[in-house]
């Protein structure tokens, strides 16, 4: 940040140094704050609203598979006549499903909306190091979405090969109908997801390396910075391995090229291509499938790791082993895709080493895990509602992550691989877990968002019915999934031997309506306190970090005078020979205070 | 019916809960709140952590109390699904243990350190010594469990030639399975989807001009003999499918353009199969299942359900299209004498060609 800016808010800070206009402040606009906030609107709220009640429709045909039902009717129109649910749609769900909640509500939605709010707010940077990039990152992220939408109303209906989109499924609109317009605007969409996706995170690093306050050394940092950095990182190594795969797969499907296909025949005739391999497609998609994962990951890690801090009154446990096992799980995320492919035909020995590579990344996170909990120990716990959602991912993470140990393994992997089992397992460990993420995010930051308070009993009420429907859902589960159950199927009917997994099924159906219903009571919270909440004051939390040192009403620049600097770590809560609990970054060491060799 | 009624109370729910909440809302207004926790919210949702606990422990038990014999950890149908399974249950243990130790720290922490006012935090920020435990205990447990897997896996996927298996080629297509045998010579003859002839009835693309091929066996329900190592060849015609055999441990991905191998030896025949004790149980209570479901099916006029019988499966368990919830083939496990019995009976290759 340049001197003469510096000056200009420094004047008054009711003047800005440009002229606003609606369009610039609501709709282009250029300012961090105002992206985080487009950001939580399109991508986490509506995008995660249609996610999650496609979601509920799924599990609605599950329970009651090939009934009439009234709900499939209104929503599904044409593809569920008389109400009953069309198979190829169901696929179409599913893709859609997945496709929605691992991208657009969870990638882009949660780094979108905290890594823009917080990483300026959190460095003492007077905003993103581009604006600019960063607005078109946002639109192009808007396109993107209202392209995925337009698909869902294509004629033979929407991309429904999975949200893997594997070859030759996708690519072959004689195999199923959502191969045809509904699979090229699913990777037309999907292409520009990726550049948006990919200014974001260049603008992310860029603004972490650079625009740090005086003193915000890179071991000053909040672990929130350092997840949504290295988050970014990872996200700027794979994803456009995936768009590669997406142009790949664009040529196939349109030019005849043969990258992805040969030998096959289909519908009676024999296609011409030859010498393609699929495999070759599961790699590039999982190159960047499986780092996808800890991009969805790691930010609500972050999150996190800044909640319970704050509402433990304690440091953060082992900052430096955080940090480092962090960056171990960003590198060891780039070399562990082929356990997603052990029985995919690849060679065996290849399976030998992603087994164990992929069982090393369960040692950094065992180590994060047990820092959240020591750092809870001899706590003062604020259970606040984001200490709850906080808490309640560290129980998640644990849950999911060790029956990774299993799925991880290529020897048992080749009897749950694709089975129930495997749908509870990502579930839990990334689907709840950075939801929850979300969720305490937004409850921590809504103050500093809206500059208002949202209100904390429904929040506890949204929590606690969260919580007990996600283990409702997805613990059961794993029982049907080692059973044998395959997922994907558009009903068991037709196998006699899954029968006893029905009642399981209708239970599990219950969970996910009831916990798909209390998601209302948060909607209701955010909209209400948007407008009527309380007002918020300047610290609400006694939080340390420097985004909390900053105005409640939004600014240009977000600090009237100069940038706060940075003296300490932001983890200083009931530090010894303070009077307060809090120590924020921004107050200088007293004579003789020493600062912790963390 | 049911659905809609189930809904329309879901419904109904939804609303109460949102007037639930207004009213809540509502007796809050005036009231001096920052929103903030305060000792008494910490208190409640300190109990209610420990609460918490108790649920997660009360639906693993019941989990296990009603769901514990889904899992197929036992019964195994194949010489390495023992072994397997063996390895499936300590992995299980292990991850057991962790998952009741670390929740209970978790959600106990959460409400022993519980907030008041006025009470401050022990400041803690690290310790190299606790973190090297918890680096080191994971390093050793996941070793074990890293060779103790490479073991088994290298076990299953390294197919020993010299048993001289069985060689039966799995070919999938949209939305059914075929399997062929290599005959006398248990060789298959050459294939190519290009040399489908479908008015010849030559569906697999087999090679007529090679010799190998004429005595090839093209069947759709899948027999083998007990005790028999196979070496399964899959194949597929148009898109990804995976060749699942959930009884025998057995699965591996269809794809066109390439073969993809695995190897197994049945040794339950299906008549043994159905008599053990434990598929006794499930068949019953499957059969109880159905009952109740076709009393509901004749009371609206429609038919019966069939009573089940066990028979193993081969299911398709990659997304492959709008019937792939029904892509299945029947397998039998018999003696050698049933075996060669059935395979008199089948067409070659040579002779099924029109």
């Amino acid at each position: 940040m340049s001197a003469t800016a510096d000056s200009h808010v420094h004047d008054d800070h009711d003047v800005h140094h440009h002229k606003e206009t609606f369009v610039t402040k609501y709709i282009f606009s250029q300012d961090h704050k105002m992206i985080a906030k487009q950001y939580l609107i399109t991508g986490v709220i509506i995008m995660g609203i249609i996610g999650i009640l496609m979601s509920l429709m799924i599990r609605m045909q599950i329970a009651w598979p090939e009934q009439p039902n009234v709900v499939f009717e209104t929503l599904l129109g044409r593809w569920a006549p008389d109400g009953v649910m069309d198979a190829d749609i169901y696929l179409a769900l599913v893709t859609i499903h997945g496709t929605l909640m691992v991208f657009f509500v969870l990638t882009a939605g949660l780094s979108g909306t905290f890594s823009n709010l917080l990483i300026p707010l959190q460095i003492g940077a007077r905003d993103m190091a581009s604006g600019f990039l960063n607005m078109v990152s946002y639109w192009l992220f808007f396109v993107s979405c209202v392209i995925m939408i337009i698909s869902f109303f294509v004629e033979a209906g929407p991309a429904a090969a999975g949200w893997t989109i594997y070859p030759p499924l996708s690519a072959l609109p004689m195999a199923q109908p959502g191969s045809g317009m509904g699979m090229t605007l699913w990777l037309v969409s999907m292409a520009i997801f990726i550049a948006s996706s990919l200014l974001g995170s260049l603008n992310y690093i860029v603004t972490v390396i650079n625009l740090r306050t005086k003193g915000m050394s890179m071991t000053r940092l909040p672990l929130t910075i350092w997840a949504f950095f290295v988050t970014a990182v990872i996200g700027v190594i794979s994803f456009p391995v995936l768009l590669s795969a997406a142009l790949l797969l664009i040529m196939d499907r349109s030019f005849g090229t043969s990258f992805f296909l040969s030998d096959i025949f289909i519908q009676g005739e024999v296609l011409h291509y030859q010498g393609g391999s699929p495999v070759l497609f599961e790699h590039l998609f999982w190159f960047l499938g499986h780092p996808e994962v800890y991009i969805v990951l790691l930010p609500a890690l972050g999150i996190t790791s800044e909640i319970i801090a704050t509402n433990s009154r304690k440091p953060i446990f082992g900052y430096r082993a955080m940090i480092m096992s962090i960056l171990a799980i960003a590198f060891l995320s780039t070399i562990v895709w082929g356990h997603h492919m052990f029985i995919s035909g690849m060679n065996p020995f290849l399976g030998s080493v992603f087994t164990f590579t992929t069982l090393l990344i369960a040692i950094p996170s065992a180590v994060k895990a047990f820092n959240y909990i020591t750092t809870l120990w001899k706590g003062n716990l604020q259970l606040n509602p984001a200490m709850l959602f906080s808490i309640g991912l560290v129980s998640t993470f644990i849950t999911g992550g060790l029956t990774g140990i299993i799925l991880g393994d290529s020897a048992l992997d080749i009897n749950v691989h694709d089975t129930y089992f495997v749908v509870a397992h990502f579930h839990l460990v990334m689907g709840i877990s950075a939801l929850y993420g979300v969720f305490a995010g937004i409850y921590h930051w809504f103050p500093k968002m809206f500059g208002r308070m949202m209100n904390k009993n429904l929040g506890y009420l949204h929590f606690w019915v969260t919580a007990i429907c996600a283990y409702g859902v997805f613990f059961p589960m794993h029982f049907i999934g080692m059973a044998g159950l395959p997922r994907r199927y558009y009903t068991n009917s037709n196998f006699p031997l899954f029968d006893d997994t029905t009642n399981t099924q209708l239970v599990i159906t219950m969970f996910a309506l009831v916990g798909g219903l209390v998601q209302l009571v948060f909607l209701y919270n955010f909209f209400r306190s948007v407008f009527y909440g309380k007002k918020a004051e300047q610290n609400p939390w006694k939080s340390n970090t420097l985004e909390w040192t900053a105005p409640v009403e939004h600014m240009h620049g977000n600090w009237p005078g100069e940038i706060p600097h940075v003296y300490r770590w932001p983890y200083d809560y009931s530090k010894p020979g303070h009077e307060e609990d809090f120590v924020p970054q921004n107050v200088p060491l007293y004579d003789g205070e020493e600062e912790l060799q963390h | 019916m049911t659905a809609l009624l189930i809904i329309i109370v879901v419904l109904f729910v939804a609303v109460a809960i949102w007037q639930l909440v207004k009213i809540f809302d509502l007796a809050q207004v005036g009231a001096n709140n920052t929103q903030v926790a305060d000792d008494k919210d910490n208190r409640i949702n300190g109990y209610l952590m420990m609460g918490f606990l108790a649920f997660i422990y009360i639906i693993t038990i019941l989990c296990f109390v009603y769901l514990g014999d889904l899992p197929l950890t036992s019964n195994a149908a194949s010489e390495h699904g023992t072994g397997l399974d063996s390895l499936m249950i300590i992995s299980m243990v292990v991850i057991f243990i962790v998952q009741i130790i670390t929740q209970f720290l978790l959600h106990y922490f959460a409400f022993k350190y519980k907030g008041e006012k006025g009470k401050k935090a022990l400041f803690y920020a690290d310790n190299n010594t606790l973190e090297f435990i918890w680096t080191i205990i994971p390093v050793i447990v996941l070793a074990g469990l890293i060779i103790y897997g490479l073991f088994t896996w290298n076990d299953i996927m390294n197919v020993d030639e010299s048993e001289d298996p069985m060689i039966v080629e799995l070919y999938a297509q949209q939305f059914n399975w075929k399997a062929r045998y290599g005959g006398n010579d248990n060789v298959l003859g050459k294939a190519n989807v290009r040399l489908i002839d479908l008015d010849k009835a030559n569906i697999l693309g087999v090679d007529e001009e090679d010799p190998n091929a004429q005595d090839d066996v093209i069947v759709t329900e899948l027999h083998l003999p007990v005790g028999q190592p196979v070496l399964f060849k899959m194949r597929s015609q148009d898109v990804l499918h995976s060749a699942y055999m959930p009884h025998f441990r057995a699965q591996m991905n269809c794809v066109p353009g390439m073969v993809t191998q695995f190897a197994f030896t049945p040794t339950v025949t299906t008549t043994e199969m159905r008599q053990n004790q434990d598929m006794v149980d499930k068949v019953q209570n499957i059969n109880e299942i159905r009952m109740d479901k076709s009393k509901v099916l004749t009371a609206n006029g429609e038919e019966a359900l069939d009573p089940y019988e066990f028979d193993y499966l081969l299911l398709c368990n990659k997304i492959c299209g709008k019937s792939h919830y029904n892509m299945q083939m029947k397998i039998i496990v018999e003696t050698q004498e049933e075996f060669d019995a059935w395979m008199k009976e089948q067409k070659t290759f040579a002779n099924s060609l029109n």
